[in-house]
């Protein structure tokens, strides 16, 4: 391919030596990238957009001068949230949080899509597809009666769950563990099987050909599903915002979209500021692990 | 076979070796039964537990003190908004999946086409809204659509065109909330499509180009059939999570104006938790569960075809 | 010392019996090879020793000891999978050493296992690679140093060298026999490429069928078949079988094989084949090397066939030519430059002192 590449006419990615067929490529190309530029734009005008406010003064932004430009810029608004203790709190606990049910997903899923994987047992390939389809029932369904058992909870049992944020370290799980056992699953079943005899003529016991050999060579998988999980707790709204309500035990999102906006008096430049700041995480892990992200999302589809 | 087997005298070893089988089988069984269990115990108690408990709750009265059987289900008929409520949710995840549907296949034929040394580079640019957490792009959108300053309507007061109000009339709203939908939505389509697109063997498009197939002819005879799976899987994930979609709606218009762009999942939290009558807001939710099980079947259905079609 | 002996096993799975009866003694040292079509049981039987798969009925043991129900870690064994089954994410060092590191032994200890299976199979300077910068050869070699080095009691390969292309199966067919008379060890090996079986073992087991066919040496075998399967699976190109009749004729017998061929049976079988004449369902067997050009001295020669030769494959050292008797393809090994061509005659002669005459209704040779 790479060969075809360097000897096609200019431009044309499988181009052949053919005229009339290049030419068709590179108008092909042509068009290609030119709506490409469009859609680019279109995708990243949001995020310019946030950080184009961001830059602002609230002056510069209730003058209405060029929205799509800042004229005098400013890290006022960066330097005010990053030393608020508020906002300051609002990032610790989505980073508690997010760390935690990390951590917690992978310790569930990985012994699990082992399990289902590699040791046959009773019902284990109903469990596995069971398991998937627990993913689509969607938390916008649970959220209510799960409410109304926490309040149980904390009436019967005097545990308070409601309005604290280690709560959400319980619930958030749901939204990850299954998805990311069904991609480990995926992962742990295109090892081929001689794998686990061959260490099993060397001596291993099932915990140590997890340990030595499953989890080393299915690392792909795992940092694809770990990337999952965290972005996904990371940008829970709907949880957090029903179970959590005080300003100290908020996370990100929620933090930012009740408290930043009091009354009827929108500080703009601030809350784009914290928008971004809190975009920053799941962008910054995107950029550099972007293939595992990747892996991760079409995991779960081609090999479903 | 079984007869003739039946009858050699190894049978007397053979009762012997299942039992000591049997011993073996069940220790691996049992460590394996025991690491699904966390899996389990998490699903059972706080998905389907929660799930079967809100059909409960909703046949409760507002103090959640008496039966009521059917009853908050006949106020809620009643009541136009939740009719409202039902036709916005269907539109609003039917269009949003057909758009992200079309502009994400459109997109990844596009980057399929480029060299793919560039490949990654653009692919990584045009997933950008599927990576920002939904509730900061939301302020983001929220902020374009402002009544006063919104960037969009600077844009269109420089073309000399009246300005839009995106989030303050009806129709417009719910433009919006599709639009954004589709915003966050699409690239997600275009890297599931991308990939379909890669794993269709060049050799299929070769022998298409030698029988004479033009473009389209290609796309209908070879792509399409082959995407097939991916594209059914994708879009009825994509109206799952679509129809049940609470973020955008909320933050964008918070259900407005005047309840014309409120979802199952904002109208639930409304009259639920901010209403305080969780047996009313449990009835809204339980209103996903017919079509969201209609799209299970058909997703679990198309599992087990593939899966079949694999071994 | 690592003698193994098998009795009676039997494997069933679900409803299918793929090993049924199994009796093999095999002795300290020896190089034993199953060889089969595929679906023999001769892998699942492989996998029985190695304990990969449970045993249905039966005994495995051991230098006397049953091992049925001990767990394959423990039965001091060594296999090389037909798929090399190496660990991606180690070096070479480290999938040869993961044996020995698990069991905890002495750094020292495993470098200098190591360093010497290296040496044996030659891949010492691969030791820092991972598996996939090595070659299919390469790979196998590998395999087969991770087994060595765990200087287990019974080696065990499961088809080895069926992934590798023909000029480099010739090869490690040699690598591995000279290796096997370095590291003296009880060997199991299995593979359905007889050739294999013939220039590997000390002695061969033909399987077909989850039953043993035939054990014996590769001479044996070749030679002196005991059933119909035998003799049309050993040797390449496969023996001549070609249903025939007993005659008498006079004192003697005679093998008709259409209108126009009868051969003279060997006075010596006369005896033995007396009782069969005139019965249905007989199949007469003779290798392709055993029916060679006329000798240049003309007279007809008691034993000829008249060949009307279809086609003719040059080998170099011998040229096969196939013909048809009553429409049954036969094939026979002449020297290069006895002038076969297609549409050519051909006086052929057969050596009937290596004739075999087998008993459709049993399968056996008579």
């Amino acid at each position: 391919m790479s060969t075809a590449a360097i000897t096609a006419a200019a431009g044309s990615a499988r181009g052949r030596r053919y005229g009339s067929i290049s030419r068709d490529r590179r108008w092909a190309l042509r068009w290609s990238y030119f709506f490409l530029v469009l859609f680019a734009i279109f995708f990243l005008m949001p995020p310019v957009y946030m950080l184009i406010t961001s830059l602002k003064t609230s002056q510069e932004i209730s003058a209405a001068t060029d929205p799509w430009w800042v004229h005098h810029p400013t890290l006022g608004n960066y330097i005010e949230l990053l030393t608020s203790p508020t906002y300051l709190t609002f990032f610790r606990n989505s980073a508690l949080v997010s760390v935690i049910v990390v951590a917690i997903t992978m310790l569930i899923s990985v012994p699990a899509a082992f399990a289902l994987s590699r040791m046959r047992f009773w019902g284990s390939a109903a469990l596995a597809t069971g398991v998937f389809l627990t993913y689509l029932i969607p938390e916008t369904l649970l959220f209510i009666p799960l409410f109304k058992m926490f309040a149980l909870i904390n009436e019967y049992l005097d545990i308070q769950l409601i309005d604290r944020w280690w709560v959400l370290l319980v619930l958030y799980p749901t939204l990850t563990v299954p998805f990311c056992t069904w991609i480990m699953i995926g992962y742990f079943a295109s090892i081929p099987k001689e794998l686990d005899e061959a260490a099993l003529m060397d001596g291993a016991n099932y915990r140590q050909i997890l340990t030595r050999v499953f989890i080393p060579v299915a690392l792909p998988g795992l940092i694809a599903a770990t990337i999952f999980a965290f972005t996904v707790s990371w940008a829970q709204f709907l949880y957090p915002l029903a179970f959590t309500t005080s300003a100290d035990q908020l996370v990100l999102p929620v933090g930012i979209v009740t408290s930043l906006i009091k009354g009827d008096v929108f500080n703009w430049g601030q809350i784009m500021t914290g928008a971004l700041l809190g975009a920053a995480p799941p962008l910054i892990i995107y950029a550099f692990l972007m293939d595992y992200y990747i892996a991760g999302l079409t995991a779960g589809a081609t090999k479903g | 076979m079984v007869e003739a087997a039946l009858q050699t005298p190894a049978i007397g070893r053979g009762v012997t070796r299942r039992s000591a089988l049997r011993r073996t089988f069940g220790r691996k069984s049992s460590i394996a039964f025991l690491m699904t269990l966390p899996l389990i115990l998490l699903v059972a108690l706080l998905v389907l537990y929660p799930a079967l408990y809100s059909i409960h709750l909703a046949t409760l009265n507002k103090s959640m003190e008496r039966f009521v059987g059917f009853g908050n289900f006949l106020f809620l008929f009643k009541r136009e908004t939740f009719w409202m409520v039902v036709q916005q949710s269907c539109i609003f995840a039917i269009t949003a999946v057909i758009f992200k549907a079309l502009i994400g296949f459109i997109v990844a034929h596009f980057v399929h086409n480029i060299p793919s040394k560039g490949q990654r580079k653009w692919r990584g640019m045009l997933l950008v809204p599927w990576v920002i957490p939904p509730a900061m792009s939301c302020l983001a959108w929220l902020w374009l659509f402002d009544p006063s300053y919104s960037a969009f309507n600077w844009i269109l007061d420089k073309l000399s065109i009246a300005a839009v109000p995106w989030t303050g009339n009806a129709d417009w709203a719910r433009f919006s909330v599709i639009l954004v939908n589709v915003w966050i939505g699409a690239p997600f389509f275009m890297i599931m499509y991308l990939a379909a697109l890669k794993s269709v063997p060049e050799q299929l498009y070769e022998a298409a180009a030698i029988d004479g197939a033009n473009w389209w002819q290609r796309m209908w005879y070879v792509t399409l059939p082959m995407m097939r799976n991916i594209m059914a899987i994708t879009a009825l994930f994509s109206l799952i999570v679509t129809f049940a979609n609470f973020d955008i709606v909320r933050i964008l218009t918070a259900g407005g104006p005047v309840d014309r762009t409120h979802v199952f999942a904002t109208w639930a939290f409304r009259v639920g938790i901010e209403g305080g009558d969780l047996p009313l807001g449990a009835s809204v939710s339980l209103f996903m569960l017919p079509i969201l099980a209609v799209a299970a079947i058909f997703i679990l259905r198309d599992i087990h075809r593939r899966a079949s079609e694999m071994s | 010392m690592a003698q193994v002996s098998l009795r009676k096993l039997y494997k069933r799975f679900d409803d299918t019996e793929a090993v049924r009866g199994i009796d093999l003694d095999i002795a300290d040292k020896e190089f034993v090879v199953l060889v089969g079509p595929s679906g023999c049981g001769k892998t699942t039987t492989l996998r029985m020793i190695a304990g990969l798969e449970e045993v249905s009925a039966g005994e495995i043991a051991v230098d006397g000891e049953v091992v049925n129900d001990v767990p394959p870690k423990d039965r001091d064994m060594a296999m090389v999978f037909q798929n090399y089954a190496l660990y991606p994410h180690m070096t070479v060092y480290e999938n040869m050493s993961f044996g020995l590191r698990l069991k905890r032994y002495p750094r020292e200890e495993i470098a200098r296992r190591v360093q010497e299976a290296a040496r044996i199979l030659d891949i010492a300077e691969l030791l820092d690679r991972k598996p996939r910068q090595l070659s299919g050869g390469q790979r196998q070699r590998v395999a087969m140093g991770r087994a060595i080095v765990r200087n287990p009691k019974v080696f065990l390969f499961d088809e080895p060298l069926s992934n590798l292309d023909a000029k480099l199966r010739v090869q490690m067919r040699t690598e591995i026999k000279r290796v096997h008379q370095k590291v003296r060890t009880t060997t199991v090996y299995v593979t359905h490429d007889q050739v294999e079986a013939m220039t590997l073992a000390d002695r061969v087991v033909v399987m077909n069928r989850g039953r043993i066919e035939q054990i014996g040496s590769p001479n044996e075998l070749y030679h002196a078949p005991k059933t119909r399967f035998v003799a049309g699976f050993i040797g390449s190109p496969a023996m001549n079988l070609l249903a025939c009749r007993l005659e008498q004729a006079g004192g003697a017998l005679r093998v008709r094989l259409s209108q126009d061929i009868a051969l003279p049976v060997p006075s010596a079988r006369v005896e033995r084949y007396r009782a069969y004449v005139g019965r249905e369902g007989l199949t007469f067997g003779l290798r392709p090397e055993h029916l060679t050009e006329g000798r240049a001295n003309g007279g007809a020669p008691p034993a000829a066939i008249d060949a009307l030769i279809e086609v003719a494959e040059p080998l170099g050292m011998e040229t096969l030519v196939f013909f048809r008797i009553d429409g049954r393809d036969v094939c026979a090994r002449v020297s290069p430059n006895a002038g076969a061509r297609e549409g050519a005659r051909m006086q052929l002669c057969a050596g009937l002192d290596n004739m075999h005459l087998i008993d459709d209704a049993t399968g056996a040779v008579i």
